[in-house]
């Protein structure tokens, strides 16, 4: 009963939500283009299920993907788990936490290698270099990268440093990658930061960080609880542009040999 | 179309979301069993929650290629052919803002911030006002994804290159977190991380692949992209500007 209750909340919510998109392409149709549209039964019945998939969605969020994370989190930093019931100071040692960052390596590694928009990268990504990058290179060197990241995350989030330091040391290593790595790769490079969050990873991880920072002593969830996503998005930039770098530097390696022979005979 | 074609149709992305979603719920299993060994609380509503979140993406997605994708890309099209630059431009950020609005990852996100605020007593609890820092939120991230969008536009009309716009935002971003409440630095950066899904990236890359066609001397792999990286970075920027605006400054 109390399901069906949030479901027709969520449902009016959503109703919300989805006006402005209805309005705009209705607006635009009508007044700027003055067609009509094709097949309007069809956008009609997908509109709907925009509406309800949505709605479910959203409401499935709160019951299953919100939980799961901040339950995790908190089985995984329990002092009982941790063996360390008998520290009764509760000193926070990050070395402790190292099933937290195992896990966090594992979801970072396990959403991306999975992640749609990524595989679609990765194909789009081979066809501007011509071959050079491969597919299963890059989205490898991406799933690393968000492993990698989401873990470093949790390790700021344990040990309470401030988040901008990070953001800002990997922002200077962008900068001086972008100078030196291949022209071509380095708006794929900025779009994939964006692309390897998807709507599944959001939740899982954000309630990660705050599950984290909540059962951490000495954390504070509204300071310290977001900013893994920011992770997230931030390194996979640095292993695009790294791996575009790498396949440059290998494929001038390999010709370099070849002039020198030629100079030989 | 007729009913058991779609209900094929549902039964087919469902089985792609779920695979989407076995990886995490092979980790999630592997850690719970061999690792933490505790019973999972509540396992019942997490399956049914599971269920949901399943369903309810296949079917969003379902209807967003049915409804959405095609009335975007024709129109994204249209205009550009049209040649007007003032409705293309409004279309530009009309497009970033609704889509936003819309996007499931960033309402979730909202929510939860707002509950977090509320809960370190940085809002007042009541649920008004709650609702209204998570609305907040929203606009905020929806009108700089609108204006990312305009500003992407602008970059494939006059070709200006990508990477001084980022380094440069990267610097303004860096300069304004120096003045930002602590509070909101967190979820600043997440937002724009957040943004790009499901709905905003096929649509926002079908516009800037379309203009990158139209117009000679583009390039549509080159050009065509980075309308995402500019959603991204842009709501950073507008929501440390908000949690000054909400919080006050350092």
């Amino acid at each position: 009963m109390e399901i069906i209750g949030d479901l027709l909340k969520t449902l009016l919510l959503t109703a919300g939500d989805l006006l402005p998109i209805i309005l705009l392409f209705g607006f635009f149709q009508i007044f700027v283009l003055k067609q009509a549209i094709d097949n309007p039964r069809k956008i009609f019945v997908g509109c709907l299920y925009v509406f309800i998939g949505l709605t479910l969605f959203l409401a499935g969020l709160d019951k299953a993907l919100f939980p799961i994370g901040e339950i995790m989190a908190s089985q995984l930093t329990d002092p009982a788990f941790l063996g360390l019931e008998n520290n009764p100071d509760l000193s926070v040692d990050w070395k402790s936490y190292g099933w937290v960052y195992l896990f966090a390596a594992a979801i970072g590694f396990s959403t991306t290698i999975a992640e749609p928009s990524l595989i679609a990268v990765a194909f789009k990504a081979s066809e501007v270099s011509g071959g050079a990058i491969s597919q299963r290179g890059l989205r490898m060197t991406v799933a690393i990268g968000v492993s990698f990241g989401i873990c470093l995350g949790s390790f700021r989030i344990i040990t309470g440093t401030p988040l901008y330091l990070y953001i800002l040391a990997g922002y200077c290593i962008v900068i001086f990658q972008t100078f030196f790595a291949p022209r071509s790769i380095i708006p794929l490079a900025y779009d994939s930061g964006g692309v390897t969050t998807s709507t599944v990873t959001v939740p899982v991880v954000a309630a990660l960080g705050l599950g984290l920072s909540s059962s951490v002593p000495g954390r504070n969830p509204a300071i310290d609880g977001f900013g893994l996503i920011a992770f997230a998005s931030l390194f996979p930039i640095i292993a695009v542009l790294g791996y575009g770098q790498f396949s440059q530097w290998q494929s001038s390696r390999s010709k370099q040999p070849k002039k020198e022979r030629k100079d030989e005979i | 179309m007729n009913l058991s074609k779609t209900l094929l149709y549902i039964y087919d992305k469902s089985r792609q979301s779920a695979t989407d979603l076995l990886p995490i719920i092979l980790v999630i299993t592997f850690f719970q069993l061999v690792i933490i060994r505790q019973p999972l609380p509540q396992l019942g509503t997490i399956f049914i929650g599971t269920i949901m979140v399943i369903m309810g993406l296949s079917m969003f997605i379902q209807g967003l290629e049915m409804a959405l994708f095609p009335l975007g890309e024709n129109m994204a099209q249209a205009l550009t052919r049209k040649g007007n630059l003032f409705w293309l431009l409004l279309f530009a950020f009309t497009l970033g803002f609704s889509t936003t609005i819309a996007e499931p990852a960033l309402i979730a996100i909202a929510g939860k911030a707002a509950e977090i605020a509320a809960d370190a007593g940085l809002i007042d609890s009541d649920t008004s006002r709650v609702s209204s820092y998570a609305l907040g939120l929203r606009l905020t991230v929806a009108g700089s994804v609108g204006c990312a969008i305009v500003l992407g536009v602008l970059r494939i009309l006059l070709n200006w290159p990508i990477h001084f716009l980022i380094i440069g935002g990267y610097i303004m971003v860096m300069v304004i977190t120096t003045i930002a409440p602590p509070e909101i630095i967190g979820i600043a950066y997440d937002a724009g991380g957040v943004t790009t899904s499901t709905i905003t990236v096929p649509l926002v890359t079908a516009l800037g692949v379309g203009l990158a066609t139209i117009i000679r001397g583009r390039n549509p792999l080159l050009d065509g992209f980075g309308l995402i990286a500019f959603a991204s970075l842009l709501p950073m920027i507008f929501v440390l500007l908000y949690g000054i605006a909400v919080f006050g400054m350092r």
